[in-house]
């Protein structure tokens, strides 16, 4: 290659090089384009296929449960004969489950709401765009605020008697300091916790508690939304 | 035997009549094969060449693509249950009956219905998770994680409003247990509820409500909100690959 060169040009018909080609170079200022080889492939026929096998595979299960599984149909609806509990849909049982401990307005307007303001703005926060652990840097500040932040909320699940959200919220918080005091470098899941963000936590906290308050609601309420053990 | 079977699919393929409809000669050059997307209505939502990396099961699972085709079965069987429902209480649940006891095969679309709303939330919210863990949402796919969150409120919606159709206990008392939760809205509850059920009783206008809303307007809107969603993957450049995937 020439020293007095300005400018690098070139044509390419392989698709797995990136398609910038076109440079105009004006005076001094040169531009230089390299095509960056990439793990590129078709997708004729290598998504398409895949997607097919998917498609297929969803439908042989999907047959297979509908000719072993029967849906539901109870007496016809009567608004005189109200069954007890009566429960929502599975996926909203988390809420009912909340609407037990909390007052309604809480349980079903602000909760829901701030969950949804919430997954909206997870991508606005650019807490997770580095995943940056938790504990690496500002340490002590941050496990006051975080611990602070906490108790308040364990307070507020413990006057209104939620001790399921209490206890687990208190263990996955404990986890999560956990990873302060341990020194790093101590057994391959310790290091994991330890190297986890804070929307991390918050976004796994939340699947738990969903899950475990859906589970609760589906399996664990019985008449008058009282404590029932579903193998009784 | 096999080379003529070879030789007579390829003159399947290369003549005036598949041409004619495929636009294009078989895809068995890059060229065709770009064509083969990009010059196709419903295939040019996937972009023409894809990051290999992005292929692997372990960076989607398939989990958005489950929750797509999800939806294009409960389309189906949807068009097939409305030849045999009436939204009219008590009619809609003596065709719930008939679906059981006298069409064939009746309680086998019922149940395939059923199972792939069941599947479909699930599909739904794993997808959000996973796309979640993996960083999926972080520029430029912030939008298309704000268009996914609407996405999932669509998905529960249409599930909610088809849990009335029945119209049978389960139905009616999981209905009025969610919609007693509106009327808690400070203002707006009321009049909100008073809207949706067309009266302050769940009755028949609730029911053609929400059959309207099920049938037409909810999944018309997911027609859209899907769409602008895979546009929107192609125009971010493709899927999210992580920097730790980046180097294997
Ligand atoms: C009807 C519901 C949905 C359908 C059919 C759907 C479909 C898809 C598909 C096919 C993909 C491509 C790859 C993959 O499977 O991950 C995708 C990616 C994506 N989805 Fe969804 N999705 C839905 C709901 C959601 C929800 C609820 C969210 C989040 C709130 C979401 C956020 C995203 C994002 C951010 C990407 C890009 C991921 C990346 O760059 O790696 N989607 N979606």
């Amino acid at each position: 290659m020439s020293e007095n060169r300005k400018f690098e040009a070139g044509i390419g018909s392989d698709f797995s090089k990136d398609p910038v080609r076109i440079v105009f170079i004006t005076k001094k200022t040169s531009a230089k384009v390299r095509g960056v080889l990439r793990d590129q492939v078709m997708s004729y026929p290598h998504v398409v296929l895949r997607e097919i096998i998917a498609f297929e595979l969803l439908t042989i299960v999907l047959v297979l449960m509908a000719l072993f599984w029967d849906a539901p149909l109870e007496q016809l609806a009567n608004p005189l004969l109200t069954p007890n509990p009566a429960k929502a849909p599975w996926y909203f049982l988390g809420l009912q489950e909340l609407l037990h401990y909390f007052p309604p307005i809480v349980a079903g307007v602000l909760i829901p709401v701030l969950i949804i303001i919430g997954l909206v703005a997870i991508p606005y926060f650019d807490l997770n765009v580095k995943g940056e652990p938790l504990w690496n840097a500002r340490r002590t500040p941050r496990l006051r605020i975080f611990c602070g932040i906490v108790l308040i909320f364990l307070m507020f699940f413990g006057v209104y008697k939620a001790w399921s959200i209490f206890v687990t919220t208190a263990i996955i918080a404990a986890l999560a300091v956990a990873g302060y005091f341990v020194p790093a470098g101590r057994g391959s899941a310790i290091e994991y916790l330890r190297s986890r963000s804070l929307p991390w936590w918050l976004m796994t906290w939340f699947i738990i508690m969903a899950c475990i308050l859906t589970i609760i609601g589906t399996f664990f309420r019985g008449p008058g939304w009282s404590w029932v053990w579903p193998w009784r | 035997m096999s080379a003529s079977l070879q030789s007579t699919l390829k003159g399947f393929c290369n003549n005036r009549v598949w041409r004619s409809i495929f636009r294009r000669a078989p895809a068995r050059t890059n060229r065709t094969r770009s064509i083969a997307i990009f010059g196709n209505l419903f295939l040019h939502a996937l972009p023409v060449k894809v990051r290999e990396k992005s292929l692997r099961v372990r960076a989607t699972y398939y989990l958005g693509s489950f929750s797509f085709f999800l939806f294009v079965v409960l389309t189906l069987t949807g068009i097939m249950l409305m030849f045999y429902y009436h939204p009219a209480a008590p009619k809609a649940y003596n065709d719930m009956k008939d679906l059981r006891f006298v069409v064939s095969e009746g309680i086998f679309l019922r149940n395939l219905h059923r199972l792939a709303a069941q599947a479909m939330v699930l599909a739904v919210f794993w997808h959000m998770f996973h796309v979640f863990y993996r960083g999926g949402y972080k520029p430029p796919h912030e939008f298309n994680w704000v268009i996914g969150v609407v996405l999932l409120l669509l998905t529960l919606f249409l599930s909610y409003t088809g849990y009335l159709l029945p119209w049978d206990q389960l139905a009616f008392w999981a209905i009025t247990v969610g919609t007693n939760i509106i009327s808690y809205i400070p203002i707006l509850g009321k009049p909100t509820r008073f809207l949706l059920l067309g009266g302050h009783e769940i009755g028949e206008n609730a029911l053609l409500r929400f059959f309207v809303l099920h049938c037409v307007i909810l999944p018309l809107a997911m027609i859209v909100l899907i769409a602008l969603h895979f546009w929107r993957i192609q125009k971010d450049g493709g899927l999210t690959i992580r920097e730790s995937d980046e180097r294997k």
